[in-house]
């Protein structure tokens, strides 16, 4: 079946060759660092993850977001969503891809990263993500694949994949959740020490993905013939309106819950976060950036009117992807550093060629996602409009 | 010479071949006991559980003494002024910063003013070894030190998000430039991987005290066995009052300091 995938127009083959591009210079940015050491990033001793763990994460609720097509597909037989289920796991797919990636990019022995496979430590949170995010990898490819299948030959699919794609719900709610666990566990960081964390990773994640969903089903639209049609995509609309209100309610939880006790521990790192720590504030701008945005979009989803608007909510889409980005990414984890242990507040900006390494990473993710979305378009025969 | 295809197959599969043996019988003292289960010399120094004491009434506020023997005798690099790539294992660190639990608007002068000696606590509860992926970092059963494995270590970090005394550091470059002059009888790290103060127990194993009691002129370092109630730490703990760096955590440091 991927051999549908080497078949293309001009545009087709245009567009993978800059995304290798893109992908080589990733590579050579990504070779100079195993050269020379982490050293090549912003990272410190102080801020000791930074953009490649922001982007995991932020990615992981991606891939978790398949479950609100697979779940009201399968579970409540919402035909509605019949034809954009795949493209939900194709997302998956891509998405967990690129949180392994940037796992990998950001150890510093990553010849070594098999280790946790030889040494296996049920004690360690990332022992159990390594799990997860694997296992969720493979239940996506086997039921895209499965029932990609039986869609080509017209049969129905088989009656064992049925039990592997209920497994894949609940499985998707654990891959954000142990994400969630290898922050809210530490002692040693308030400021991720809190029992919302995995809640809000998922509500920001069931609108994050399925904000993205609704923006390739538009791409779609107008780049070749497959139209999902408007009532999937003003369902998922009604999704992410939801869930994003669940969030901005869990963050303000949150501010309520540090800013009212008056811990020291608690307020010092939203103190950097929105206004800066000894006249330091270069997060400010994006959290503040990210703050307004999301309620901007949030605001534009509930409002029935510009929900309904086509344009309207491929902008609130992409400003809550924006905000949410920065939100649950470079936000949630630099803040986690700061400040130190120690008290200290050091700042982290990421270098160029740590950029360029995300970048590339991203590249490979839309690589793969758009040949899986060409394998699946040209078997239901709907390619270039 | 000719070379075809089967002997190309028949080249790459006995190369195969012999590298799965080589890694099985690699593997293989790995079967007949516990890895690192060296037997220790004669005269080694032992302890059921290995504890520090830091007389900060003793320790002088300008004396570097025991921080430049740990440095010297364990190769840690020296990056000057580049803060963000720094390692450390022992250093001075203000009495504030060093115990915010003890935050007191108004202090004795000796103390708000005062730099304190910190590094790794060796936690009895180390918050560092329970997240590490690979069982890089351990606590010792026998005598309580949280251990390195520097081969094994893959560089993830996250002991360095658990660690609540910021105790650990990470080669973010080749360290081995930076070591001024190099210590022989001691290994040097690669970059990528975390280290940290071990409490000397290579030295442990040969007899010898740390380094960095070795090094104080002062006697503010007093190192000992805590289960032995008749040891140097255990006496001064007994006699003088003594505070920890962070105790409402449970990870129950074996390094205390006398105020």
């Amino acid at each position: 079946m991927l051999e549908k995938a080497l078949q293309g127009g001009p545009k087709y083959w245009l567009w993978m060759i800059l995304l290798a591009a893109v992908i080589g210079a990733g590579s050579l940015c990504y070779y100079t660092q195993l050269i020379y050491g982490l050293g090549i990033t912003g990272m410190s001793r102080d801020v000791t993850w930074g953009l490649y763990i922001a982007q995991f994460t932020f990615l992981v609720g991606v891939a978790a977001s398949a479950v609100m097509v697979v779940l009201p597909y399968y579970l409540h037989n919402y035909k509605a969503f019949s034809k954009i289920t795949i493209l939900g796991e194709f997302i998956a797919i891509s998405a967990v891809i690129m949180c392994l990636l940037f796992v990998i990019v950001d150890i510093g022995q990553p010849m070594r990263a098999v280790n946790m496979v030889l040494y296996p430590s049920p004690r360690s949170i990332l022992f159990w993500d390594m799990v997860v995010l694997n296992g969720y990898l493979v239940l996506n490819v086997v039921i895209s694949r499965v029932t990609m299948g039986a869609e080509r030959k017209g049969v129905k699919p088989p009656a064992w994949i049925r039990p592997v794609i209920v497994l894949s719900i609940p499985w998707a709610v654990s891959i954000h959740t142990v994400t969630a666990f290898i922050y809210c566990g530490l002692g040693a960081r308030p400021f991720w020490l809190t029992a919302i964390l995995a809640p809000r990773f998922l509500a920001s994640a069931f609108s994050a993905g399925p904000a993205l969903l609704i923006l390739l089903c538009l791409l779609m639209r107008r780049l070749t013939k497959f139209d999902a049609g408007d009532e999937p995509i003003q369902k998922l609309s009604i999704i992410v309106a939801y869930a994003m209100a669940a969030n901005v309610f869990f963050v303000a939880l949150e501010l309520f819950t540090a800013l009212y006790s008056a811990s020291p521990e608690h307020i010092a790192p939203f103190q950097y976060m929105f206004l800066g720590l000894e006249g330091k504030h270069k997060l400010a701008p994006w959290v503040w950036t990210s703050q307004s945005m999301g309620i901007l979009a949030l605001v534009l989803l509930i409002v029935p009117r510009t929900r309904k608007n086509m344009r309207i909510l491929a902008l609130a889409c992409i400003g809550l992807n924006i905000a949410l980005w920065i939100d649950k990414g470079m936000a949630m984890v630099v803040t986690g550093f700061v400040p130190s242990p120690l008290g200290h507040v050091t700042e982290y900006t990421p270098t160029p060629p740590e950029i360029m390494i995300a970048i590339g990473i991203y590249a490979i993710g839309l690589f793969i996602l758009t040949g899986l979305c060409r394998i699946a378009l040209s078997l239901r025969g709907q390619l270039e409009a | 010479m000719s070379f075809n295809r089967r002997d190309f197959l028949k080249l790459t599969g006995l190369g195969a071949v012999s590298a799965v043996a080589a890694r099985a019988a690699a593997a293989f003292p790995f079967f007949g006991g516990a890895p690192g289960a060296v037997k220790a010399e004669t005269n080694a120094k032992t302890a059921k559980r290995w504890a520090m004491v830091v007389d900060l009434t003793k320790c002088k506020e300008n004396c570097t003494d025991c921080i430049d023997a740990c440095h010297t005798t364990h190769n840690v690099p020296d990056f000057g002024d580049d803060k963000r790539h720094e390692v450390k294992w022992i250093w001075k660190e203000p009495y504030k910063q060093s115990f915010p639990d003890q935050e007191n608007e108004f202090l004795k002068d000796d103390l708000s003013e005062r730099r304190v000696l910190v590094f790794c606590n060796h936690c009895q509860n180390p918050p560092c070894t329970r997240v590490c992926p690979t069982r890089a970092t351990w606590k010792r059963p026998e005598d309580g030190i949280v251990m390195m494995d520097w081969h094994r270590c893959i560089g993830c970090r996250y002991c360095m998000a658990a660690c609540p005394y910021g105790s650990r550091s990470f080669n973010w470059l080749d360290p081995r430039p930076h070591i001024k002059t190099i210590t022989p009888d001691y290994p040097t790290r690669t970059r990528g991987v975390v280290e940290k103060c071990n409490f000397c127990d290579s030295r442990l194993a040969q007899g010898q005290m740390p380094a960095c009691v070795e090094a104080c002129k002062d006697r503010a370092l007093i190192f000992g066995d805590l289960e032995a109630p008749d040891s140097p730490v255990r006496q001064i703990l007994r006699e003088r009052f003594s505070i920890r760096r962070k105790p409402e955590l449970g990870t129950q440091p074996q390094v205390y300091y006398v105020v």
